[in-house]
């Protein structure tokens, strides 16, 4: 059915069809549209989850912790400062083995106090044992969504899954939104951990030397499997309802000289740049980076790359492009920009393939710097 | 790519018209976004929401800079803003008032939208709803069609009200 949502909107439609047991949240800018017209949802009738409105994120991360253990379907949603009080909880889904889906709409970190889109909130969730994707239009979102729960509850993942939309940018925008018809999609959870009443057991207890790092390898076994899991689940998505995704999204990078890497919307934009470049000749590509965790093995051989972050460890780099150096085994040229919501178009990532300088970092906006 | 800029105040329903044109395009067989521009709205402050319409997906997210129309739901906005920055020449401009104004090197059209939702009593907490009416307005200057505005009315609001307000706005706009 045609209709115009917004990112935030879209992700809600999706929650409504996956119909999760119990939804627990706490509103923050600009997420909060998400939680509100799933609390909508559920006070109509539309959605059948238990809402539980509670005092602060790290609250609702232990509320789907508790709840996802029983054995049933959880959501939750929310955005930078949010999401790092919840940091202790997301490791401990993770490390429950708690299938939880949960958007994340990404916003910068204070001080100052900034509500615009960044990377590095979700960014810094990134060693949690989470699976990440991050999306690029309202469609995406809602597709995303759906596939998270499939994704997250498959037997050989059992690893919560964290959606990522840029904040405003993506969350605030309208674009048409298809919804479709789930059918048998998605599977009834089965937890096989889940608590059983009648056949009591200990959960988190004191776990020695000799048997944690066990349980650290089967996280890292399972992020590795998830990649043939999220494989298929996108595959079976595109044959059923006609629209594809994967790992990356490509953009005329087969014949190009240089390809720049980047996520969520600005990936879009960047495509309108790769158009332009096109025209004058240029030979080159984008390259959308949609799964950060587990992070895929990048086709970029004999390619310039020029990388784009939208977030920073300070001390280092930009994230990506350090990742990126070190799976490649090779220098980029590694543009920090978008952050704080700082505007960037497509004429602005034309210039910085234009102007790339290999093996050096530019920070967009910035000028005395390099 | 068609880019229009909606200046208005905040309550003014400036980012359901926003919304509202998307849609109507979208029913017109093209590709839309809306977006509002976020920023420290409050009620009575100038706002902008920006309309992008296409013939293929709309891949650009950065900020409308050179739009090929202005609506002005809000003429008093013009004394604290400059509407015009950025319209390329030749460009559009629509105007809720009942006066006709020239701006050179731009096409100006009028309407009163503002006296059309009073005498259909299209009143929300004391103020006079503009973002359906001006959907009849935009529909007279071609940018969308009248089925598909009064489609898309109907699909958000169940007041027919607001469409009686949008055909209204249609048959008194100035050509």
């Amino acid at each position: 059915m045609k209709k115009i949502a917004t990112g935030n909107k879209a992700v809600a439609e999706a929650v409504k069809q996956v119909q999760p047991a119990v939804v627990a949240a706490y509103p923050i800018t600009p997420q909060t549209e998400i939680v509100e017209q799933i609390a909508e949802f559920v006070s109509t009738g539309e959605l059948k989850s238990r809402y539980i409105p509670v005092e602060s994120e790290h609250s609702a991360m232990a509320a789907c912790i508790g709840a996802s253990i029983t054995g049933i379907r959880t959501f939750t949603a929310t955005s930078s400062h949010g999401l790092l009080y919840m940091h202790e909880m997301t490791n401990w889904a993770a490390g429950a083995r708690l299938p939880i889906v949960m958007a994340n709409v990404n916003r910068s970190i204070g001080p100052g106090w900034n509500i615009w889109a960044e990377h590095t909130d979700a960014m810094q969730e990134r060693d949690t044992g989470w699976l990440q994707v991050y999306v690029s239009t309202v469609q995406e979102a809602y597709d995303a969504t759906l596939m998270a729960f499939r994704i997250a509850e498959h037997k050989d993942v059992l690893l919560p899954v964290m959606v990522n939309l840029d904040g405003f940018t993506l969350s605030h925008i309208m674009q048409p939104l298809d919804t479709i018809d789930l059918g048998e999609f998605i599977p009834p959870m089965h937890l096989p951990h889940a608590i059983d009443p009648k056949n009591p057991a200990g959960y988190g207890g004191l776990t020695g030397p000799d048997q944690h790092f066990k349980f650290r390898w089967d996280i890292e076994r399972s992020m590795r499997d998830s990649v043939k899991i999220i494989g298929e689940t996108e595959e079976e998505f595109a044959h059923r309802f006609g629209r594809r995704y994967g790992f990356t999204e490509d953009y005329q990078c087969e014949d190009a000289d240089v390809v720049v890497v980047s996520m969520g919307t600005l990936g879009k934009e960047a495509e309108v740049a790769i158009d332009m470049l096109r025209k004058e000749g240029f030979r080159a590509g984008s390259m959308r980076l949609r799964w950060l965790r587990p992070f895929p093995k990048l086709n970029l051989k004999g390619k310039e790359v020029v990388v784009i972050d939208r977030d920073y460890s300070f001390g280092f780099g930009g994230i990506l492009a350090t990742s990126i150096q070190a799976q490649q085994k090779t220098d980029v040229y590694s543009v920090i920009a978008g952050l704080g919501g700082q505007e960037v178009t497509y004429e602005d990532i034309a210039n910085f393939i234009r102007e790339r300088r290999i093996g050096e970092e530019f920070w967009f906006g910035v000028s005395d710097h390099v | 790519m068609y880019e229009i800029r909606i200046h208005s105040r905040g309550g003014q329903g400036g980012v359901t018209a926003a919304r509202l044109l998307a849609l109507s395009a979208i029913h017109d067989g093209k590709y839309a976004t809306a977006c509002p521009f976020y920023g420290a709205e409050r009620r009575g402050a100038p706002i902008v929401s920006f309309v992008r319409i296409h013939d293929s997906p709309i891949k650009i997210y950065s900020q409308i800079k050179k739009p090929d129309m202005i609506v002005v739901l809000d003429t008093s906005v013009m004394d604290v803003v400059d509407v015009l920055q950025g319209l390329k020449k030749g460009g559009k401009v629509l105007l809720n008032s009942a006066h006709q104004r020239e701006f050179p090197g731009f096409f100006t059209s009028h309407v009163d939208l503002t006296g059309i939702a009073l005498r259909e009593n299209l009143v929300v907490a004391g103020g006079p709803i503009l973002n359906t009416p001006v959907l009849g307005a935009l529909a007279k200057m071609g940018i969308i069609s009248v089925d598909s505005a009064i489609k898309s009315i109907r699909e958000m609001f169940a007041d027919e009200r607001n469409v009686k307000a949008a055909e209204a706005a249609y048959r008194e706009m100035s050509a």
